[in-house]
């Protein structure tokens, strides 16, 4: 990549980001407009993937909510999101953790505890 | 007025505008350029500039009679009919656009050598098995006997790419005077590296054109009303 690039996606990323990998649980607050005013909402899942690089990486968090599982990506660097907060750090031996889609009940929400 | 620019493609990446959405942006390193020629309609017939782009280290004589003081590498001309205010040797900056014009930019295309129908011309491909061997093939160029020949124009394999082409109405997002940086939004012809022109585009005229409609458009509503009154 040309250091032009480099530099501008550079002066896109935050500095303070909390480390955080695959297999944690996060809360995710990020910011909403709703009938013209800005609120913080809160999304907490397992993070099932972290992908791309620069200003350009981004995050999924997913969870169980009412029986359906949820998925949502976030840009890490996006200016919307106000904070990320680790909740429980998790062990896990893959680096996208698509194999949770496929599993029911109490299972789906289960990663083993680490570290 | 300065509506023209030359410049060279860096490559894309994404940045957060102000309301922290993400815009697919393009690099473009956009001038110093100079302008080398001012063509006139008495002297030549129509009103245009030249402008001149990069370094060239090595000119021949005539060209550096022709360029004076300038070492511009890339010579392109521009159609410009208010020429008024531009002297030749001028500089010609990125501060010329601001966030929010609308440019056309022009390169030349990624060259992707001889291709087929299927990516020259979308063409849909055959069936990859139970017997069929038309994979990708050009298929029917036409009838037999009647006409006897084959239409001008059937789209058929060849070289594909190379050639000039245009991005009308592209938005610049951001301006950076001290780095000679344009970031357009979305994409531009070419390879990285590519020498790009980009002109303004008369948005103006668009403008007017829309107050055009809006009147008639009132003058019908009024009309209506008046009609059911």
């Amino acid at each position: 990549m040309s250091l032009i690039i480099q530099e501008i996606e550079k002066a896109q990323m935050k500095k303070e980001i909390p480390q955080f990998n695959v297999g944690d649980t996060v809360k995710v607050y990020s910011k909403i407009v709703e009938g013209g005013k800005e609120r913080l909402h809160g999304f907490e899942g397992i993070v099932i993937k972290r992908q791309g690089g620069g200003s350009r990486e981004t995050f999924t968090a997913r969870k169980i909510f009412q029986g359906v599982g949820v998925e949502r990506t976030f840009v890490l660097h996006s200016p919307r999101l106000e904070k990320i907060e680790v909740l429980r750090s998790g062990k896990v031996r893959r680096a996208k953790l698509y194999y949770l889609r496929e599993r029911i009940g109490s299972q789906a929400t289960k990663v083993e505890e680490g570290v | 007025m300065m509506d023209n620019l030359l410049g060279k493609k860096i490559g894309m990446t994404q940045i957060f505008d102000e309301s922290g959405n993400m815009v697919p942006v393009t690099v473009i390193e956009a001038g110093p350029c100079v302008v080398t020629q001012l063509k006139t309609k008495e002297t030549d017939g129509y009103n245009a500039i030249q402008v001149g782009f990069g370094q060239n280290k090595k000119l021949n004589k005539p060209m550096k009679g022709h360029l004076k003081e300038s070492q511009a590498r890339y010579l392109r001309e521009f159609r410009n009919e208010n020429t008024g205010g531009i002297q030749v040797g001028q500089e010609i900056k990125v501060e010329i656009f601001s966030p929010g014009d609308m440019l056309v930019i022009s390169g030349i295309t990624i060259g992707k050598g001889f291709a087929g129908n299927i990516k020259r011309h979308h063409h849909a491909r055959g069936p990859m098995s139970h017997g069929s061997k038309s994979h990708r093939i050009t298929g029917s160029i036409g009838a037999g006997t009647t006409p006897g020949r084959v239409f001008k124009g059937l789209s058929m394999p060849g070289r594909m790419g190379a050639v000039r082409a245009s991005v009308k109405s592209i938005k610049v997002v951001r301006v950076d005077a001290e780095k000679n940086l344009l970031l357009v939004k979305g994409t531009v012809p070419g390879k990285k590296g590519n020498l790009v022109s980009i002109k303004r585009t008369q948005v103006a005229k668009l403008v007017a054109f829309d107050k055009q409609t809006e009147k008639k458009a009132e003058k019908k509503a009024d009309k209506k009303a008046e009609a059911k009154a």
